[in-house]
């Protein structure tokens, strides 16, 4: 590791802009990985549903779809505050970094305690096609696949937003202590990509299972 | 990489490594600093340890197999035992060896070499690549041991998902987890070929082996990921019953087929792309000739990987998908068959009016183009929808794909294995060995597979333990051929090894050109380059007047 201009670089790169194009490249190319993980559910939803479109219509008319509303607004608001969070890390502002920061990860809690909430009022409604959990949903058995394709599509989404919500904490100690303010800044980025990723993949989940 | 003379042939003694002493081998000894390392040259050295262990298991399996099926009864295994053998072949060959082969061993070695770098873009994440992967083949080996899984590697559902007691778990999440290995190194891989090029190494300056092992990398980066989630959905339906396939509640079946071969068709290319790659490296430098036709062979691995995208409904011609989709699918198999045979075409071609030295590798490398052709060739009598509906399911299948995965890849394997080994190990093993193993390789492999083909038209099926006594004659025959190809496998474990202990010092016996061979000591230092190489000229700048050996 060999200092340049406050940078750190890494023994393989020859400049820090190298060194930055790499990471992008990288993520990005992790998040076209994240994009075909989804992309292989979403195409069996869709299968699915052009197989059964009533069925899954019905089934999906017991969605709380006011949950889910205000839950893309949590998370549309999110992806505000760690936008802005990577302005404000660029210029080196730390304590508004570390606010937006912290309200990213307030947000990001806030969805999942939603999603939460809903995942109990459709467990007491008897709609969780688990084994030992009496499933009393009466439409045509087509039906239960819609359940089961959205805990799995939320499911999904809901461990992808909690494997960034944790990310998001640790960069905030990062930044809390500021011991590399460059390296920081590449991490909010980096980490702020994922977060969008996120949130982009919840835009269409919600509008596939909440709006149909 | 510039466009001087070759160095002769059998340029022998090493003036450079010899002097200076110090290189990524001998530079820190300890087992720490082996299972801690970043360097790529040792943790190509890593999976080639893991990838060796595994392909034996792998051909143990085969082994089982092929003396089942010496005689028409079931007498050695019973059929239960049977498909846990086909599928341990299966799932072990593809995932834990033909995927990582060239990719992670000499490709890991290679690709920072080749292009002038220090290392990948992310070396820290690459020794996790090789984590990940030995923690895939701990879930594997568990499966294995907790009484097999009898899937085939496919894992077909719903029987995969419904009705099979083994453990398929276990087995699914093995791979599952080896897949995040594979998808890793393709993104470091693809990362460093864009950013850490050498001065002056632009992409059309670029060996043909950085080009397929990009390729490659681009396969595992974009068709990995579905083979993850569709494994994923058969274990959330196996623990938590969470059906999306289960034909009660309106799943199809044909779902997770369309899933499945979206990744396992493009990973055959995966599986054959760094084979070209290699072959591209050897025959140029045996042959005295630059490789004719440079640029439509890069252009030609991109190719191949984007139409390998566009074929994978080729492997459902009879499952119940639509006539018109098969139609589609069917012209697109035999499009992807054109950049494939340019490639041949481009090394057949490079032959002509070289300079041939018949060495090892270059007897491995002109393996693969006979046998990949012959595998190719028999792979359009599949794209073709009437004829697939006689020849489906039978050994006619399984001899296509072997031709490519074991005349092709393995074969590759061994030959670039070879043929980088005083680069990696600065020791030169026995030659003649080398030619040996080679034609018994290439003889028993034929002996094996050759038969499969008569007995697919004849109506073999495959995943059979017993067959009719018409088919013995046949079977014997290959399964002899097995017992050839074993020779032919074991040989250079032993002879490798012991040129470690016995081998003469060599620096780049072979004249061959290339950053790695030029810019770099023999075997290299920790961070490759004394300085970084500026690139002048296209590669392989081989001439066919300099003197032979």
């Amino acid at each position: 590791m060999s200092p340049q201009a406050g940078v750190t670089i890494q023994t393989q790169f020859e400049t820090a802009a190298q060194q930055r194009e790499a990471d992008q490249l990288g993520m990005w190319l992790f998040l076209a990985t994240e994009a075909l993980l989804f992309g292989g559910i979403f195409a069996g939803y869709l299968g699915y549903r052009v197989l059964h479109p009533e069925t899954f219509a019905a089934a999906a008319a017991h969605m709380k779809v006011g949950l889910g509303t205000l839950n893309t607004a949590v998370l549309l608001t999110s992806s505000l505050t760690v936008a802005l969070a990577h302005h404000l890390v660029q210029q080196g502002r730390r304590r508004a970094t570390l606010v937006l920061l912290g309200a990213t990860i307030a947000l990001g809690c806030a969805f999942l305690a939603i999603k939460a909430l809903e995942y109990t009022l459709e467990f007491r409604e008897g709609l969780m096609p688990l084994p030992g959990l009496e499933f009393r949903y009466d439409g045509p058995p087509p039906g239960q696949m819609f359940f089961n394709l959205y805990y799995t599509m939320t499911g999904l989404h809901a461990l992808h937003l909690t494997v960034a919500v944790v990310m998001m904490a640790v960069i905030f100690v990062l930044v809390w202590r500021w011991r590399t303010p460059d390296r920081q800044a590449r991490q909010v980025e980096m980490a702020g990509l994922y977060w969008h990723f996120v949130d982009i993949v919840w835009l269409f989940v919600y509008p596939a299972l909440y709006l149909v | 990489m510039s466009t001087t003379a070759s160095p002769p042939l059998g340029r022998r003694l090493d003036t450079r490594a010899a002097a200076a002493g110090r290189n990524y081998l001998n530079e820190s000894t300890s087992l720490r600093s082996w299972l801690l390392t970043t360097d790529h040259k040792r943790i190509a050295w890593l999976y080639l340890a893991s990838i060796t262990f595994f392909f034996f298991i792998g051909s143990l399996a085969a082994l089982l197999i092929r003396l089942e099926l010496i005689t028409p009864a079931g007498d050695l295994v019973d059929s239960d035992t049977y498909n846990k053998l086909f599928s341990l072949h299966g799932i072990i060959m593809v995932w834990f060896f033909l995927v990582p082969s060239i990719p992670t061993t000499l490709g890991n070695f290679l690709l920072p070499l080749m292009i002038g770098a220090r290392d990948v873009a992310f070396p820290r994440l690459n020794l996790l690549s090789w984590y990940i992967y030995t923690l895939g083949g701990l879930f594997t080996l568990t499966a294995t041991l907790a009484g097999g899984v009898d899937t085939g590697w496919t894992f077909y559902t719903p029987y995969s998902s419904m009705f099979s007691n083994t453990a398929v778990v276990m087995a699914a999440t093995g791979v599952f987890v080896v897949g995040f290995s594979s998808i890793l190194t393709g993104l470091n891989f693809m990362v460093t070929v864009h950013k850490l090029r050498a001065p002056g190494l632009t992409w059309f300056r670029l060996p043909i082996m950085v080009w397929t092992l990009y390729a490659t990398s681009l396969i595992m980066v974009l068709a990995t990921p579905v083979l993850s989630i569709s494994l994923l959905l058969i274990v959330l339906e196996r623990v938590f019953g969470i059906g999306i396939f289960d034909p009660a509640l309106g799943g199809d079946p044909l779902l997770f087929q369309h899933l499945f071969w979206f990744y396992s068709h493009p990973a055959v290319y995966i599986m054959i792309l760094p084979g070209m790659g290699v072959v591209s490296e050897i025959i140029p430098c045996f042959a005295r000739r630059p490789l004719f036709g440079y640029r439509a062979v890069a252009l030609a691995s991109l190719g191949i990987a984007l139409f390998g995208f566009l074929v994978w409904g080729h492997h459902m011609f009879v499952s119940g998908q639509s006539l018109y989709a098969g139609a589609v699918f069917s012209l697109f198999s035999f499009l992807v068959a054109v950049p494939s045979a340019i490639k041949v075409f481009n090394w057949t071609a490079t032959l002509y009016q070289g300079r041939i030295h018949l060495t090892g590798p270059m007897l491995y490398a002109l393996s693969f183009v006979g046998l990949f052709t012959l595998g190719g060739l028999t792979g359009l009598f599949l794209a073709t929808l009437a004829l697939d509906v006689h020849l489906h399911d039978t050994y006619f299948v399984t001899a296509h794909f072997h031709y490519i995965m074991v005349g092709g890849m393995v074969t590759a394997y061994f030959g670039g294995l070879q043929f980088w080994w005083p680069k990696m190990t600065g020791r030169m093993y026995s030659e003649i060995w080398a030619v040996i193993a080679a034609i018994t390789l290439f003889i028993g492999f034929n002996l094996t597979f050759f038969p499969q083909y008569l007995l697919g038209i004849a109506g073999m099926p495959r995943r059979y333990h017993s067959y009719p006594e018409a088919f013995q004659l046949l079977h014997v025959a290959s399964s002899a051929g097995a017992v050839l190809l074993a020779v032919g496998y074991l040989l250079p474990a032993i002879y490798l090894p012991a040129s470690l202990r016995w081998g003469r010092r060599v620096d780049n016996p072979w004249g061959a050109l290339g950053l790695e061979w030029t810019a770099a000591d023999t075997p290299p230092i920790k961070h490759n380059f004394h300085q970084t190489p500026v690139v002048t000229g296209p590669p392989y700048g081989y001439r066919n007047d300099a003197e032979p050996a």
